[in-house]
C-alpha cells in the first residue's frame, strides 16, 4: 500500500461501529453494581475469591475492554494514517467477543463451572483474535510516528500475554489442563492485565489526548519516549523474577514492582503538571475525571511496593481504587469527549448541515447531565474504597451509587445517539 | 522536524494560543475582549487554511499526482471548521456565551484531531516529496496576502 493511503475519507470507520462498544460499556458496570451487591460480602474477604474476579472481569474486559477496543477502532486511523482492515467484520467479531465472553467469564469465575469457563475462554479468544491481529496489522505498518506507536504496540504486547496467561488459567480451573503454580500466574496475569495493557495503553492514549483536549503542553519528550519502556522492563523485571519460584529473587521482584510504581507515579505527576499549565480554563467534566483518575492512581503507586505486606482488606481497596478510582475515571472522561464529537462529526458529515442547526457537541450531552455523573462516580469511588474494612451492608450504598452512575452514563451516552438520529443521520 | 512540518505546526500552534484567549474571554464574560480575539483567531485560521489550500496542497498535489487523498481530506474538514467559525460568530454577536462555547467545545475537537492527522501524516509526507522546494514553499506562504 502506498504511503498516500493515508488519510483517505472512508478510513474513519462508520459511526455504529465505535458505538455499539461504547453504548454497550455502562451496561457492564450496571452488571458489575448487580453482581457486587448479589455477592456480598464475598468480595470484601479476599481479592482472589469468586467473586472478586468475576468482578474484576466486568470491569476490565466487560467495561474498560468494550471503550478502549471502541476508541482504538476510532484512533488507529487518525494516529497512524491506516485503517484496521476489514474493519466491520473485526469490530463485530470483538463486540460480540467481549459481549458474551464477558458474562459467560463472570458466571464461570463466581460459580467455578469449568462448562462456562471453556466457553468463556473460547468466545473470548475468538472474538479479539481478529482485533489483535487488525492491529497487529496497522502497528506493524506505522511508520514515521514512533513515539506514537510504540505505547500501542507494547499495550499490545501486554495483552497478548494477559490474555494468553488468562487462557491458560481459565483452562486449569476448567480442568482442562495442569497450570502449575495457579497463585504465581494469576499474580503475573493481573499483573500485565493492570500494569502492562491497561497502564501502558492509558499512557499512550494520554500522550495525544490530553493535550488535545484541554490545550496542554506536550507531555515532556524523555517522558513520553522512555516511560513506557521503563514500566516494560519492570514488568518484565518482575515476571522473571516471579516464575524462579526461589527467594532469592524477591529483591529482583520488588524492584521491578517498584519500577512499575515509579512510572505509574511520574505518569500521574506529569499528568497533572501538564494539566496545570492547560491554556483553557473553562469547567470541563473530563478534566475532573481525569484529576481524580491521576489522584487514585497516585495512591496506588504509593501503596503498590507494600501490597505484599498489607492487610488483605487494603490489597482489595487498591483493587477498587484503581479499578474504579483511575481505570474507569479516565474511560468515562474520554467517553464524554468521543462520543458527542463523533455524533457531530459524523451528522455534520452526512447532511452536510449548517453548523448552528444540528446540535454541537455540549448539546449532544449536556454539561448540567455529565456533571451529575461524574458527582455520582466520585461518591461510589469515596464509598467503596473503604469498603472492604467495613461491615457488608455498608458497601450497599457505593454500590448502589456505583449502578446509578452507570445508568447516568448510559442515559448521556443515548441521549447523543438519539439526537444525532432525530436529526437525520444514519448509523 | 524540517521545514514545511515546523512551519505550519507552529501556525497550529499560534492559532491554537488565541483560540483559547478568545474562549476563555467568553467564559468570563469579557465580550470586547472576546470580539477582538476571536477576529485574531478566526483570520489567522482562515489564512492558516489558505495557506494549505492555495500553496501547499496544489503543490503537493500536483508532485505526487494525489488528489483524491489526503488533502482532499483536509479540505473537507476546513470546510466543516469554517461552518463552526461562523456559527461562533453569530453566537458572539449575539452575546450567547451557551451557544459559543458548546460551538467552541466542538470546533476544538474538529480542530485538534485535524492537526494530529495533518502534523502526524499528511506534513511529513509534505517533507519528503517537497524536499527540494522546502524553503521556497514556506516563504510563499508566509508572504502577506495581497
Amino acid at each position: 500500500m502506498s504511503a498516500g493511503a493515508g488519510l483517505a475519507y472512508d478510513q474513519a470507520p462508520s459511526l455504529g461501529l465505535p458505538l455499539a462498544y461504547f453504548l454497550t460499556a455502562p451496561a457492564f458496570l450496571f452488571l458489575a453494581a448487580l453482581a457486587g451487591l448479589a455477592t456480598l460480602p464475598d468480595w470484601l474477604d479476599s481479592r482472589w475469591s469468586p467473586a472478586a474476579l468475576a468482578l474484576t472481569h466486568l470491569l476490565t474486559l466487560g467495561f474498560l475492554g468494550m471503550v478502549m477496543v471502541g476508541a482504538l477502532l476510532q484512533m488507529l486511523p487518525v494516529l497512524l494514517g491506516r485503517p484496521v482492515p476489514a474493519v466491520r467484520g473485526v469490530a463485530r467479531a470483538g463486540w460480540l467477543g467481549l459481549g458474551l465472553g464477558t458474562p459467560l467469564l463472570g458466571l464461570g469465575l463466581g460459580r467455578g463451572e469449568p462448562v462456562l469457563l471453556l466457553a468463556a475462554m473460547i468466545v473470548l479468544l475468538a472474538g479479539l483474535a481478529p482485533i489483535l491481529i487488525g492491529a497487529a496489522w496497522v502497528l506493524a505498518r506505522a511508520r514515521g510516528q514512533s513515539w506514537v506507536a510504540w505505547p500501542m504496540r507494547q499495550a499490545w504486547l501486554a495483552l497478548l500475554i494477559t490474555l494468553g496467561l488468562g487462557g491458560l488459567l481459565a483452562g486449569g480451573l476448567a480442568g482442562r489442563w495442569a497450570v502449575g503454580d495457579p497463585a504465581s500466574l494469576t499474580d503475573l496475569h493481573a499483573a500485565w492485565g493492570l500494569g502492562g495493557w491497561v497502564l501502558i495503553l492509558v499512557i499512550g492514549v494520554a500522550y495525544q489526548v490530553v493535550p488535545m483536549l484541554q490545550l496542554t503542553p506536550a507531555y515532556p519528550t524523555w517522558l513520553s519516549r522512555w516511560l513506557t519502556w521503563w514500566l516494560l522492563a519492570g514488568l518484565a523485571a518482575y515476571s522473571l523474577a516471579q516464575v524462579q519460584d526461589d527467594d532469592a529473587f524477591a529483591p529482583a521482584a520488588m524492584a521491578g514492582v517498584v519500577m512499575v510504581a515509579l512510572a505509574a507515579l511520574a505518569f500521574a505527576l506529569a499528568t497533572l503538571r501538564v494539566q496545570q499549565r492547560r491554556r483553557r480554563k473553562l469547567a470541563d467534566v473530563t478534566l475532573d475525571f481525569w484529576r481524580l483518575g491521576m489522584a487514585s492512581l497516585i495512591f496506588c503507586a504509593l501503596a503498590l511496593p507494600l501490597l505484599e505486606r498489607l492487610p488483605e482488606p487494603a490489597r482489595i481497596s487498591i483493587g477498587i481504587v484503581f479499578l474504579l478510582g483511575f481505570v474507569a475515571s479516565v474511560a468515562k472522561g474520554m467517553l464524554y469527549k468521543i462520543v458527542p464529537f463523533l455524533a457531530w462529526f459524523h451528522l455534520q458529515a452526512q447532511t452536510g448541515a449548517r453548523a448552528g442547526t444540528i446540535p454541537n457537541m455540549k448539546e449532544m450531552i449536556t454539561d448540567r447531565f455529565a456533571r451529575r455523573n461524574f458527582r455520582m462516580h466520585l461518591a461510589a469511588v469515596l464509598l467503596l474504597a473503604p469498603a472492604p474494612f467495613l461491615a457488608a451492608p455498608l458497601a450497599v450504598p457505593g454500590l448502589l451509587c456505583l449502578a446509578a452512575a452507570a445508568l447516568l452514563l448510559g442515559r448521556n451516552l443515548f441521549s447523543a445517539r438519539r439526537l444525532f438520529l432525530a436529526h437525520g443521520g444514519r448509523l | 522536524m524540517s521545514t514545511i512540518s515546523q512551519y505550519l505546526t507552529e501556525d497550529h500552534e499560534h492559532c491554537d494560543a488565541l483560540f483559547a484567549e478568545a474562549e476563555n474571554a467568553v467564559a468570563r464574560g469579557d465580550w470586547t475582549t472576546a470580539a477582538s480575539g476571536f477576529r485574531r483567531f478566526e483570520d489567522d485560521t482562515l489564512r492558516h487554511f489558505e495557506r494549505e489550500e492555495e500553496i501547499l496542497f496544489p503543490t503537493f498535489e500536483s508532485r505526487t499526482g494525489m488528489t483524491g487523498g489526503p488533502t482532499f481530506v483536509m479540505r473537507q474538514e476546513h470546510g466543516q471548521m469554517r461552518e463552526v467559525l461562523a456559527a461562533m460568530s453569530g453566537a458572539l454577536e449575539r452575546h450567547d456565551s451557551g451557544a459559543y462555547l458548546g460551538q467552541s467545545e466542538t470546533l476544538l475537537m474538529l480542530m485538534r484531531q485535524h492537526n494530529l492527522k495533518e502534523e502526524q501524516i499528511l506534513y511529513p509526507m509534505c517533507d519528503r516529496a517537497l524536499a527540494d522546494q522546502a524553503d521556497a514553499l514556506v516563504d510563499r506562504m508566509e508572504k502577506p496576502r495581497p
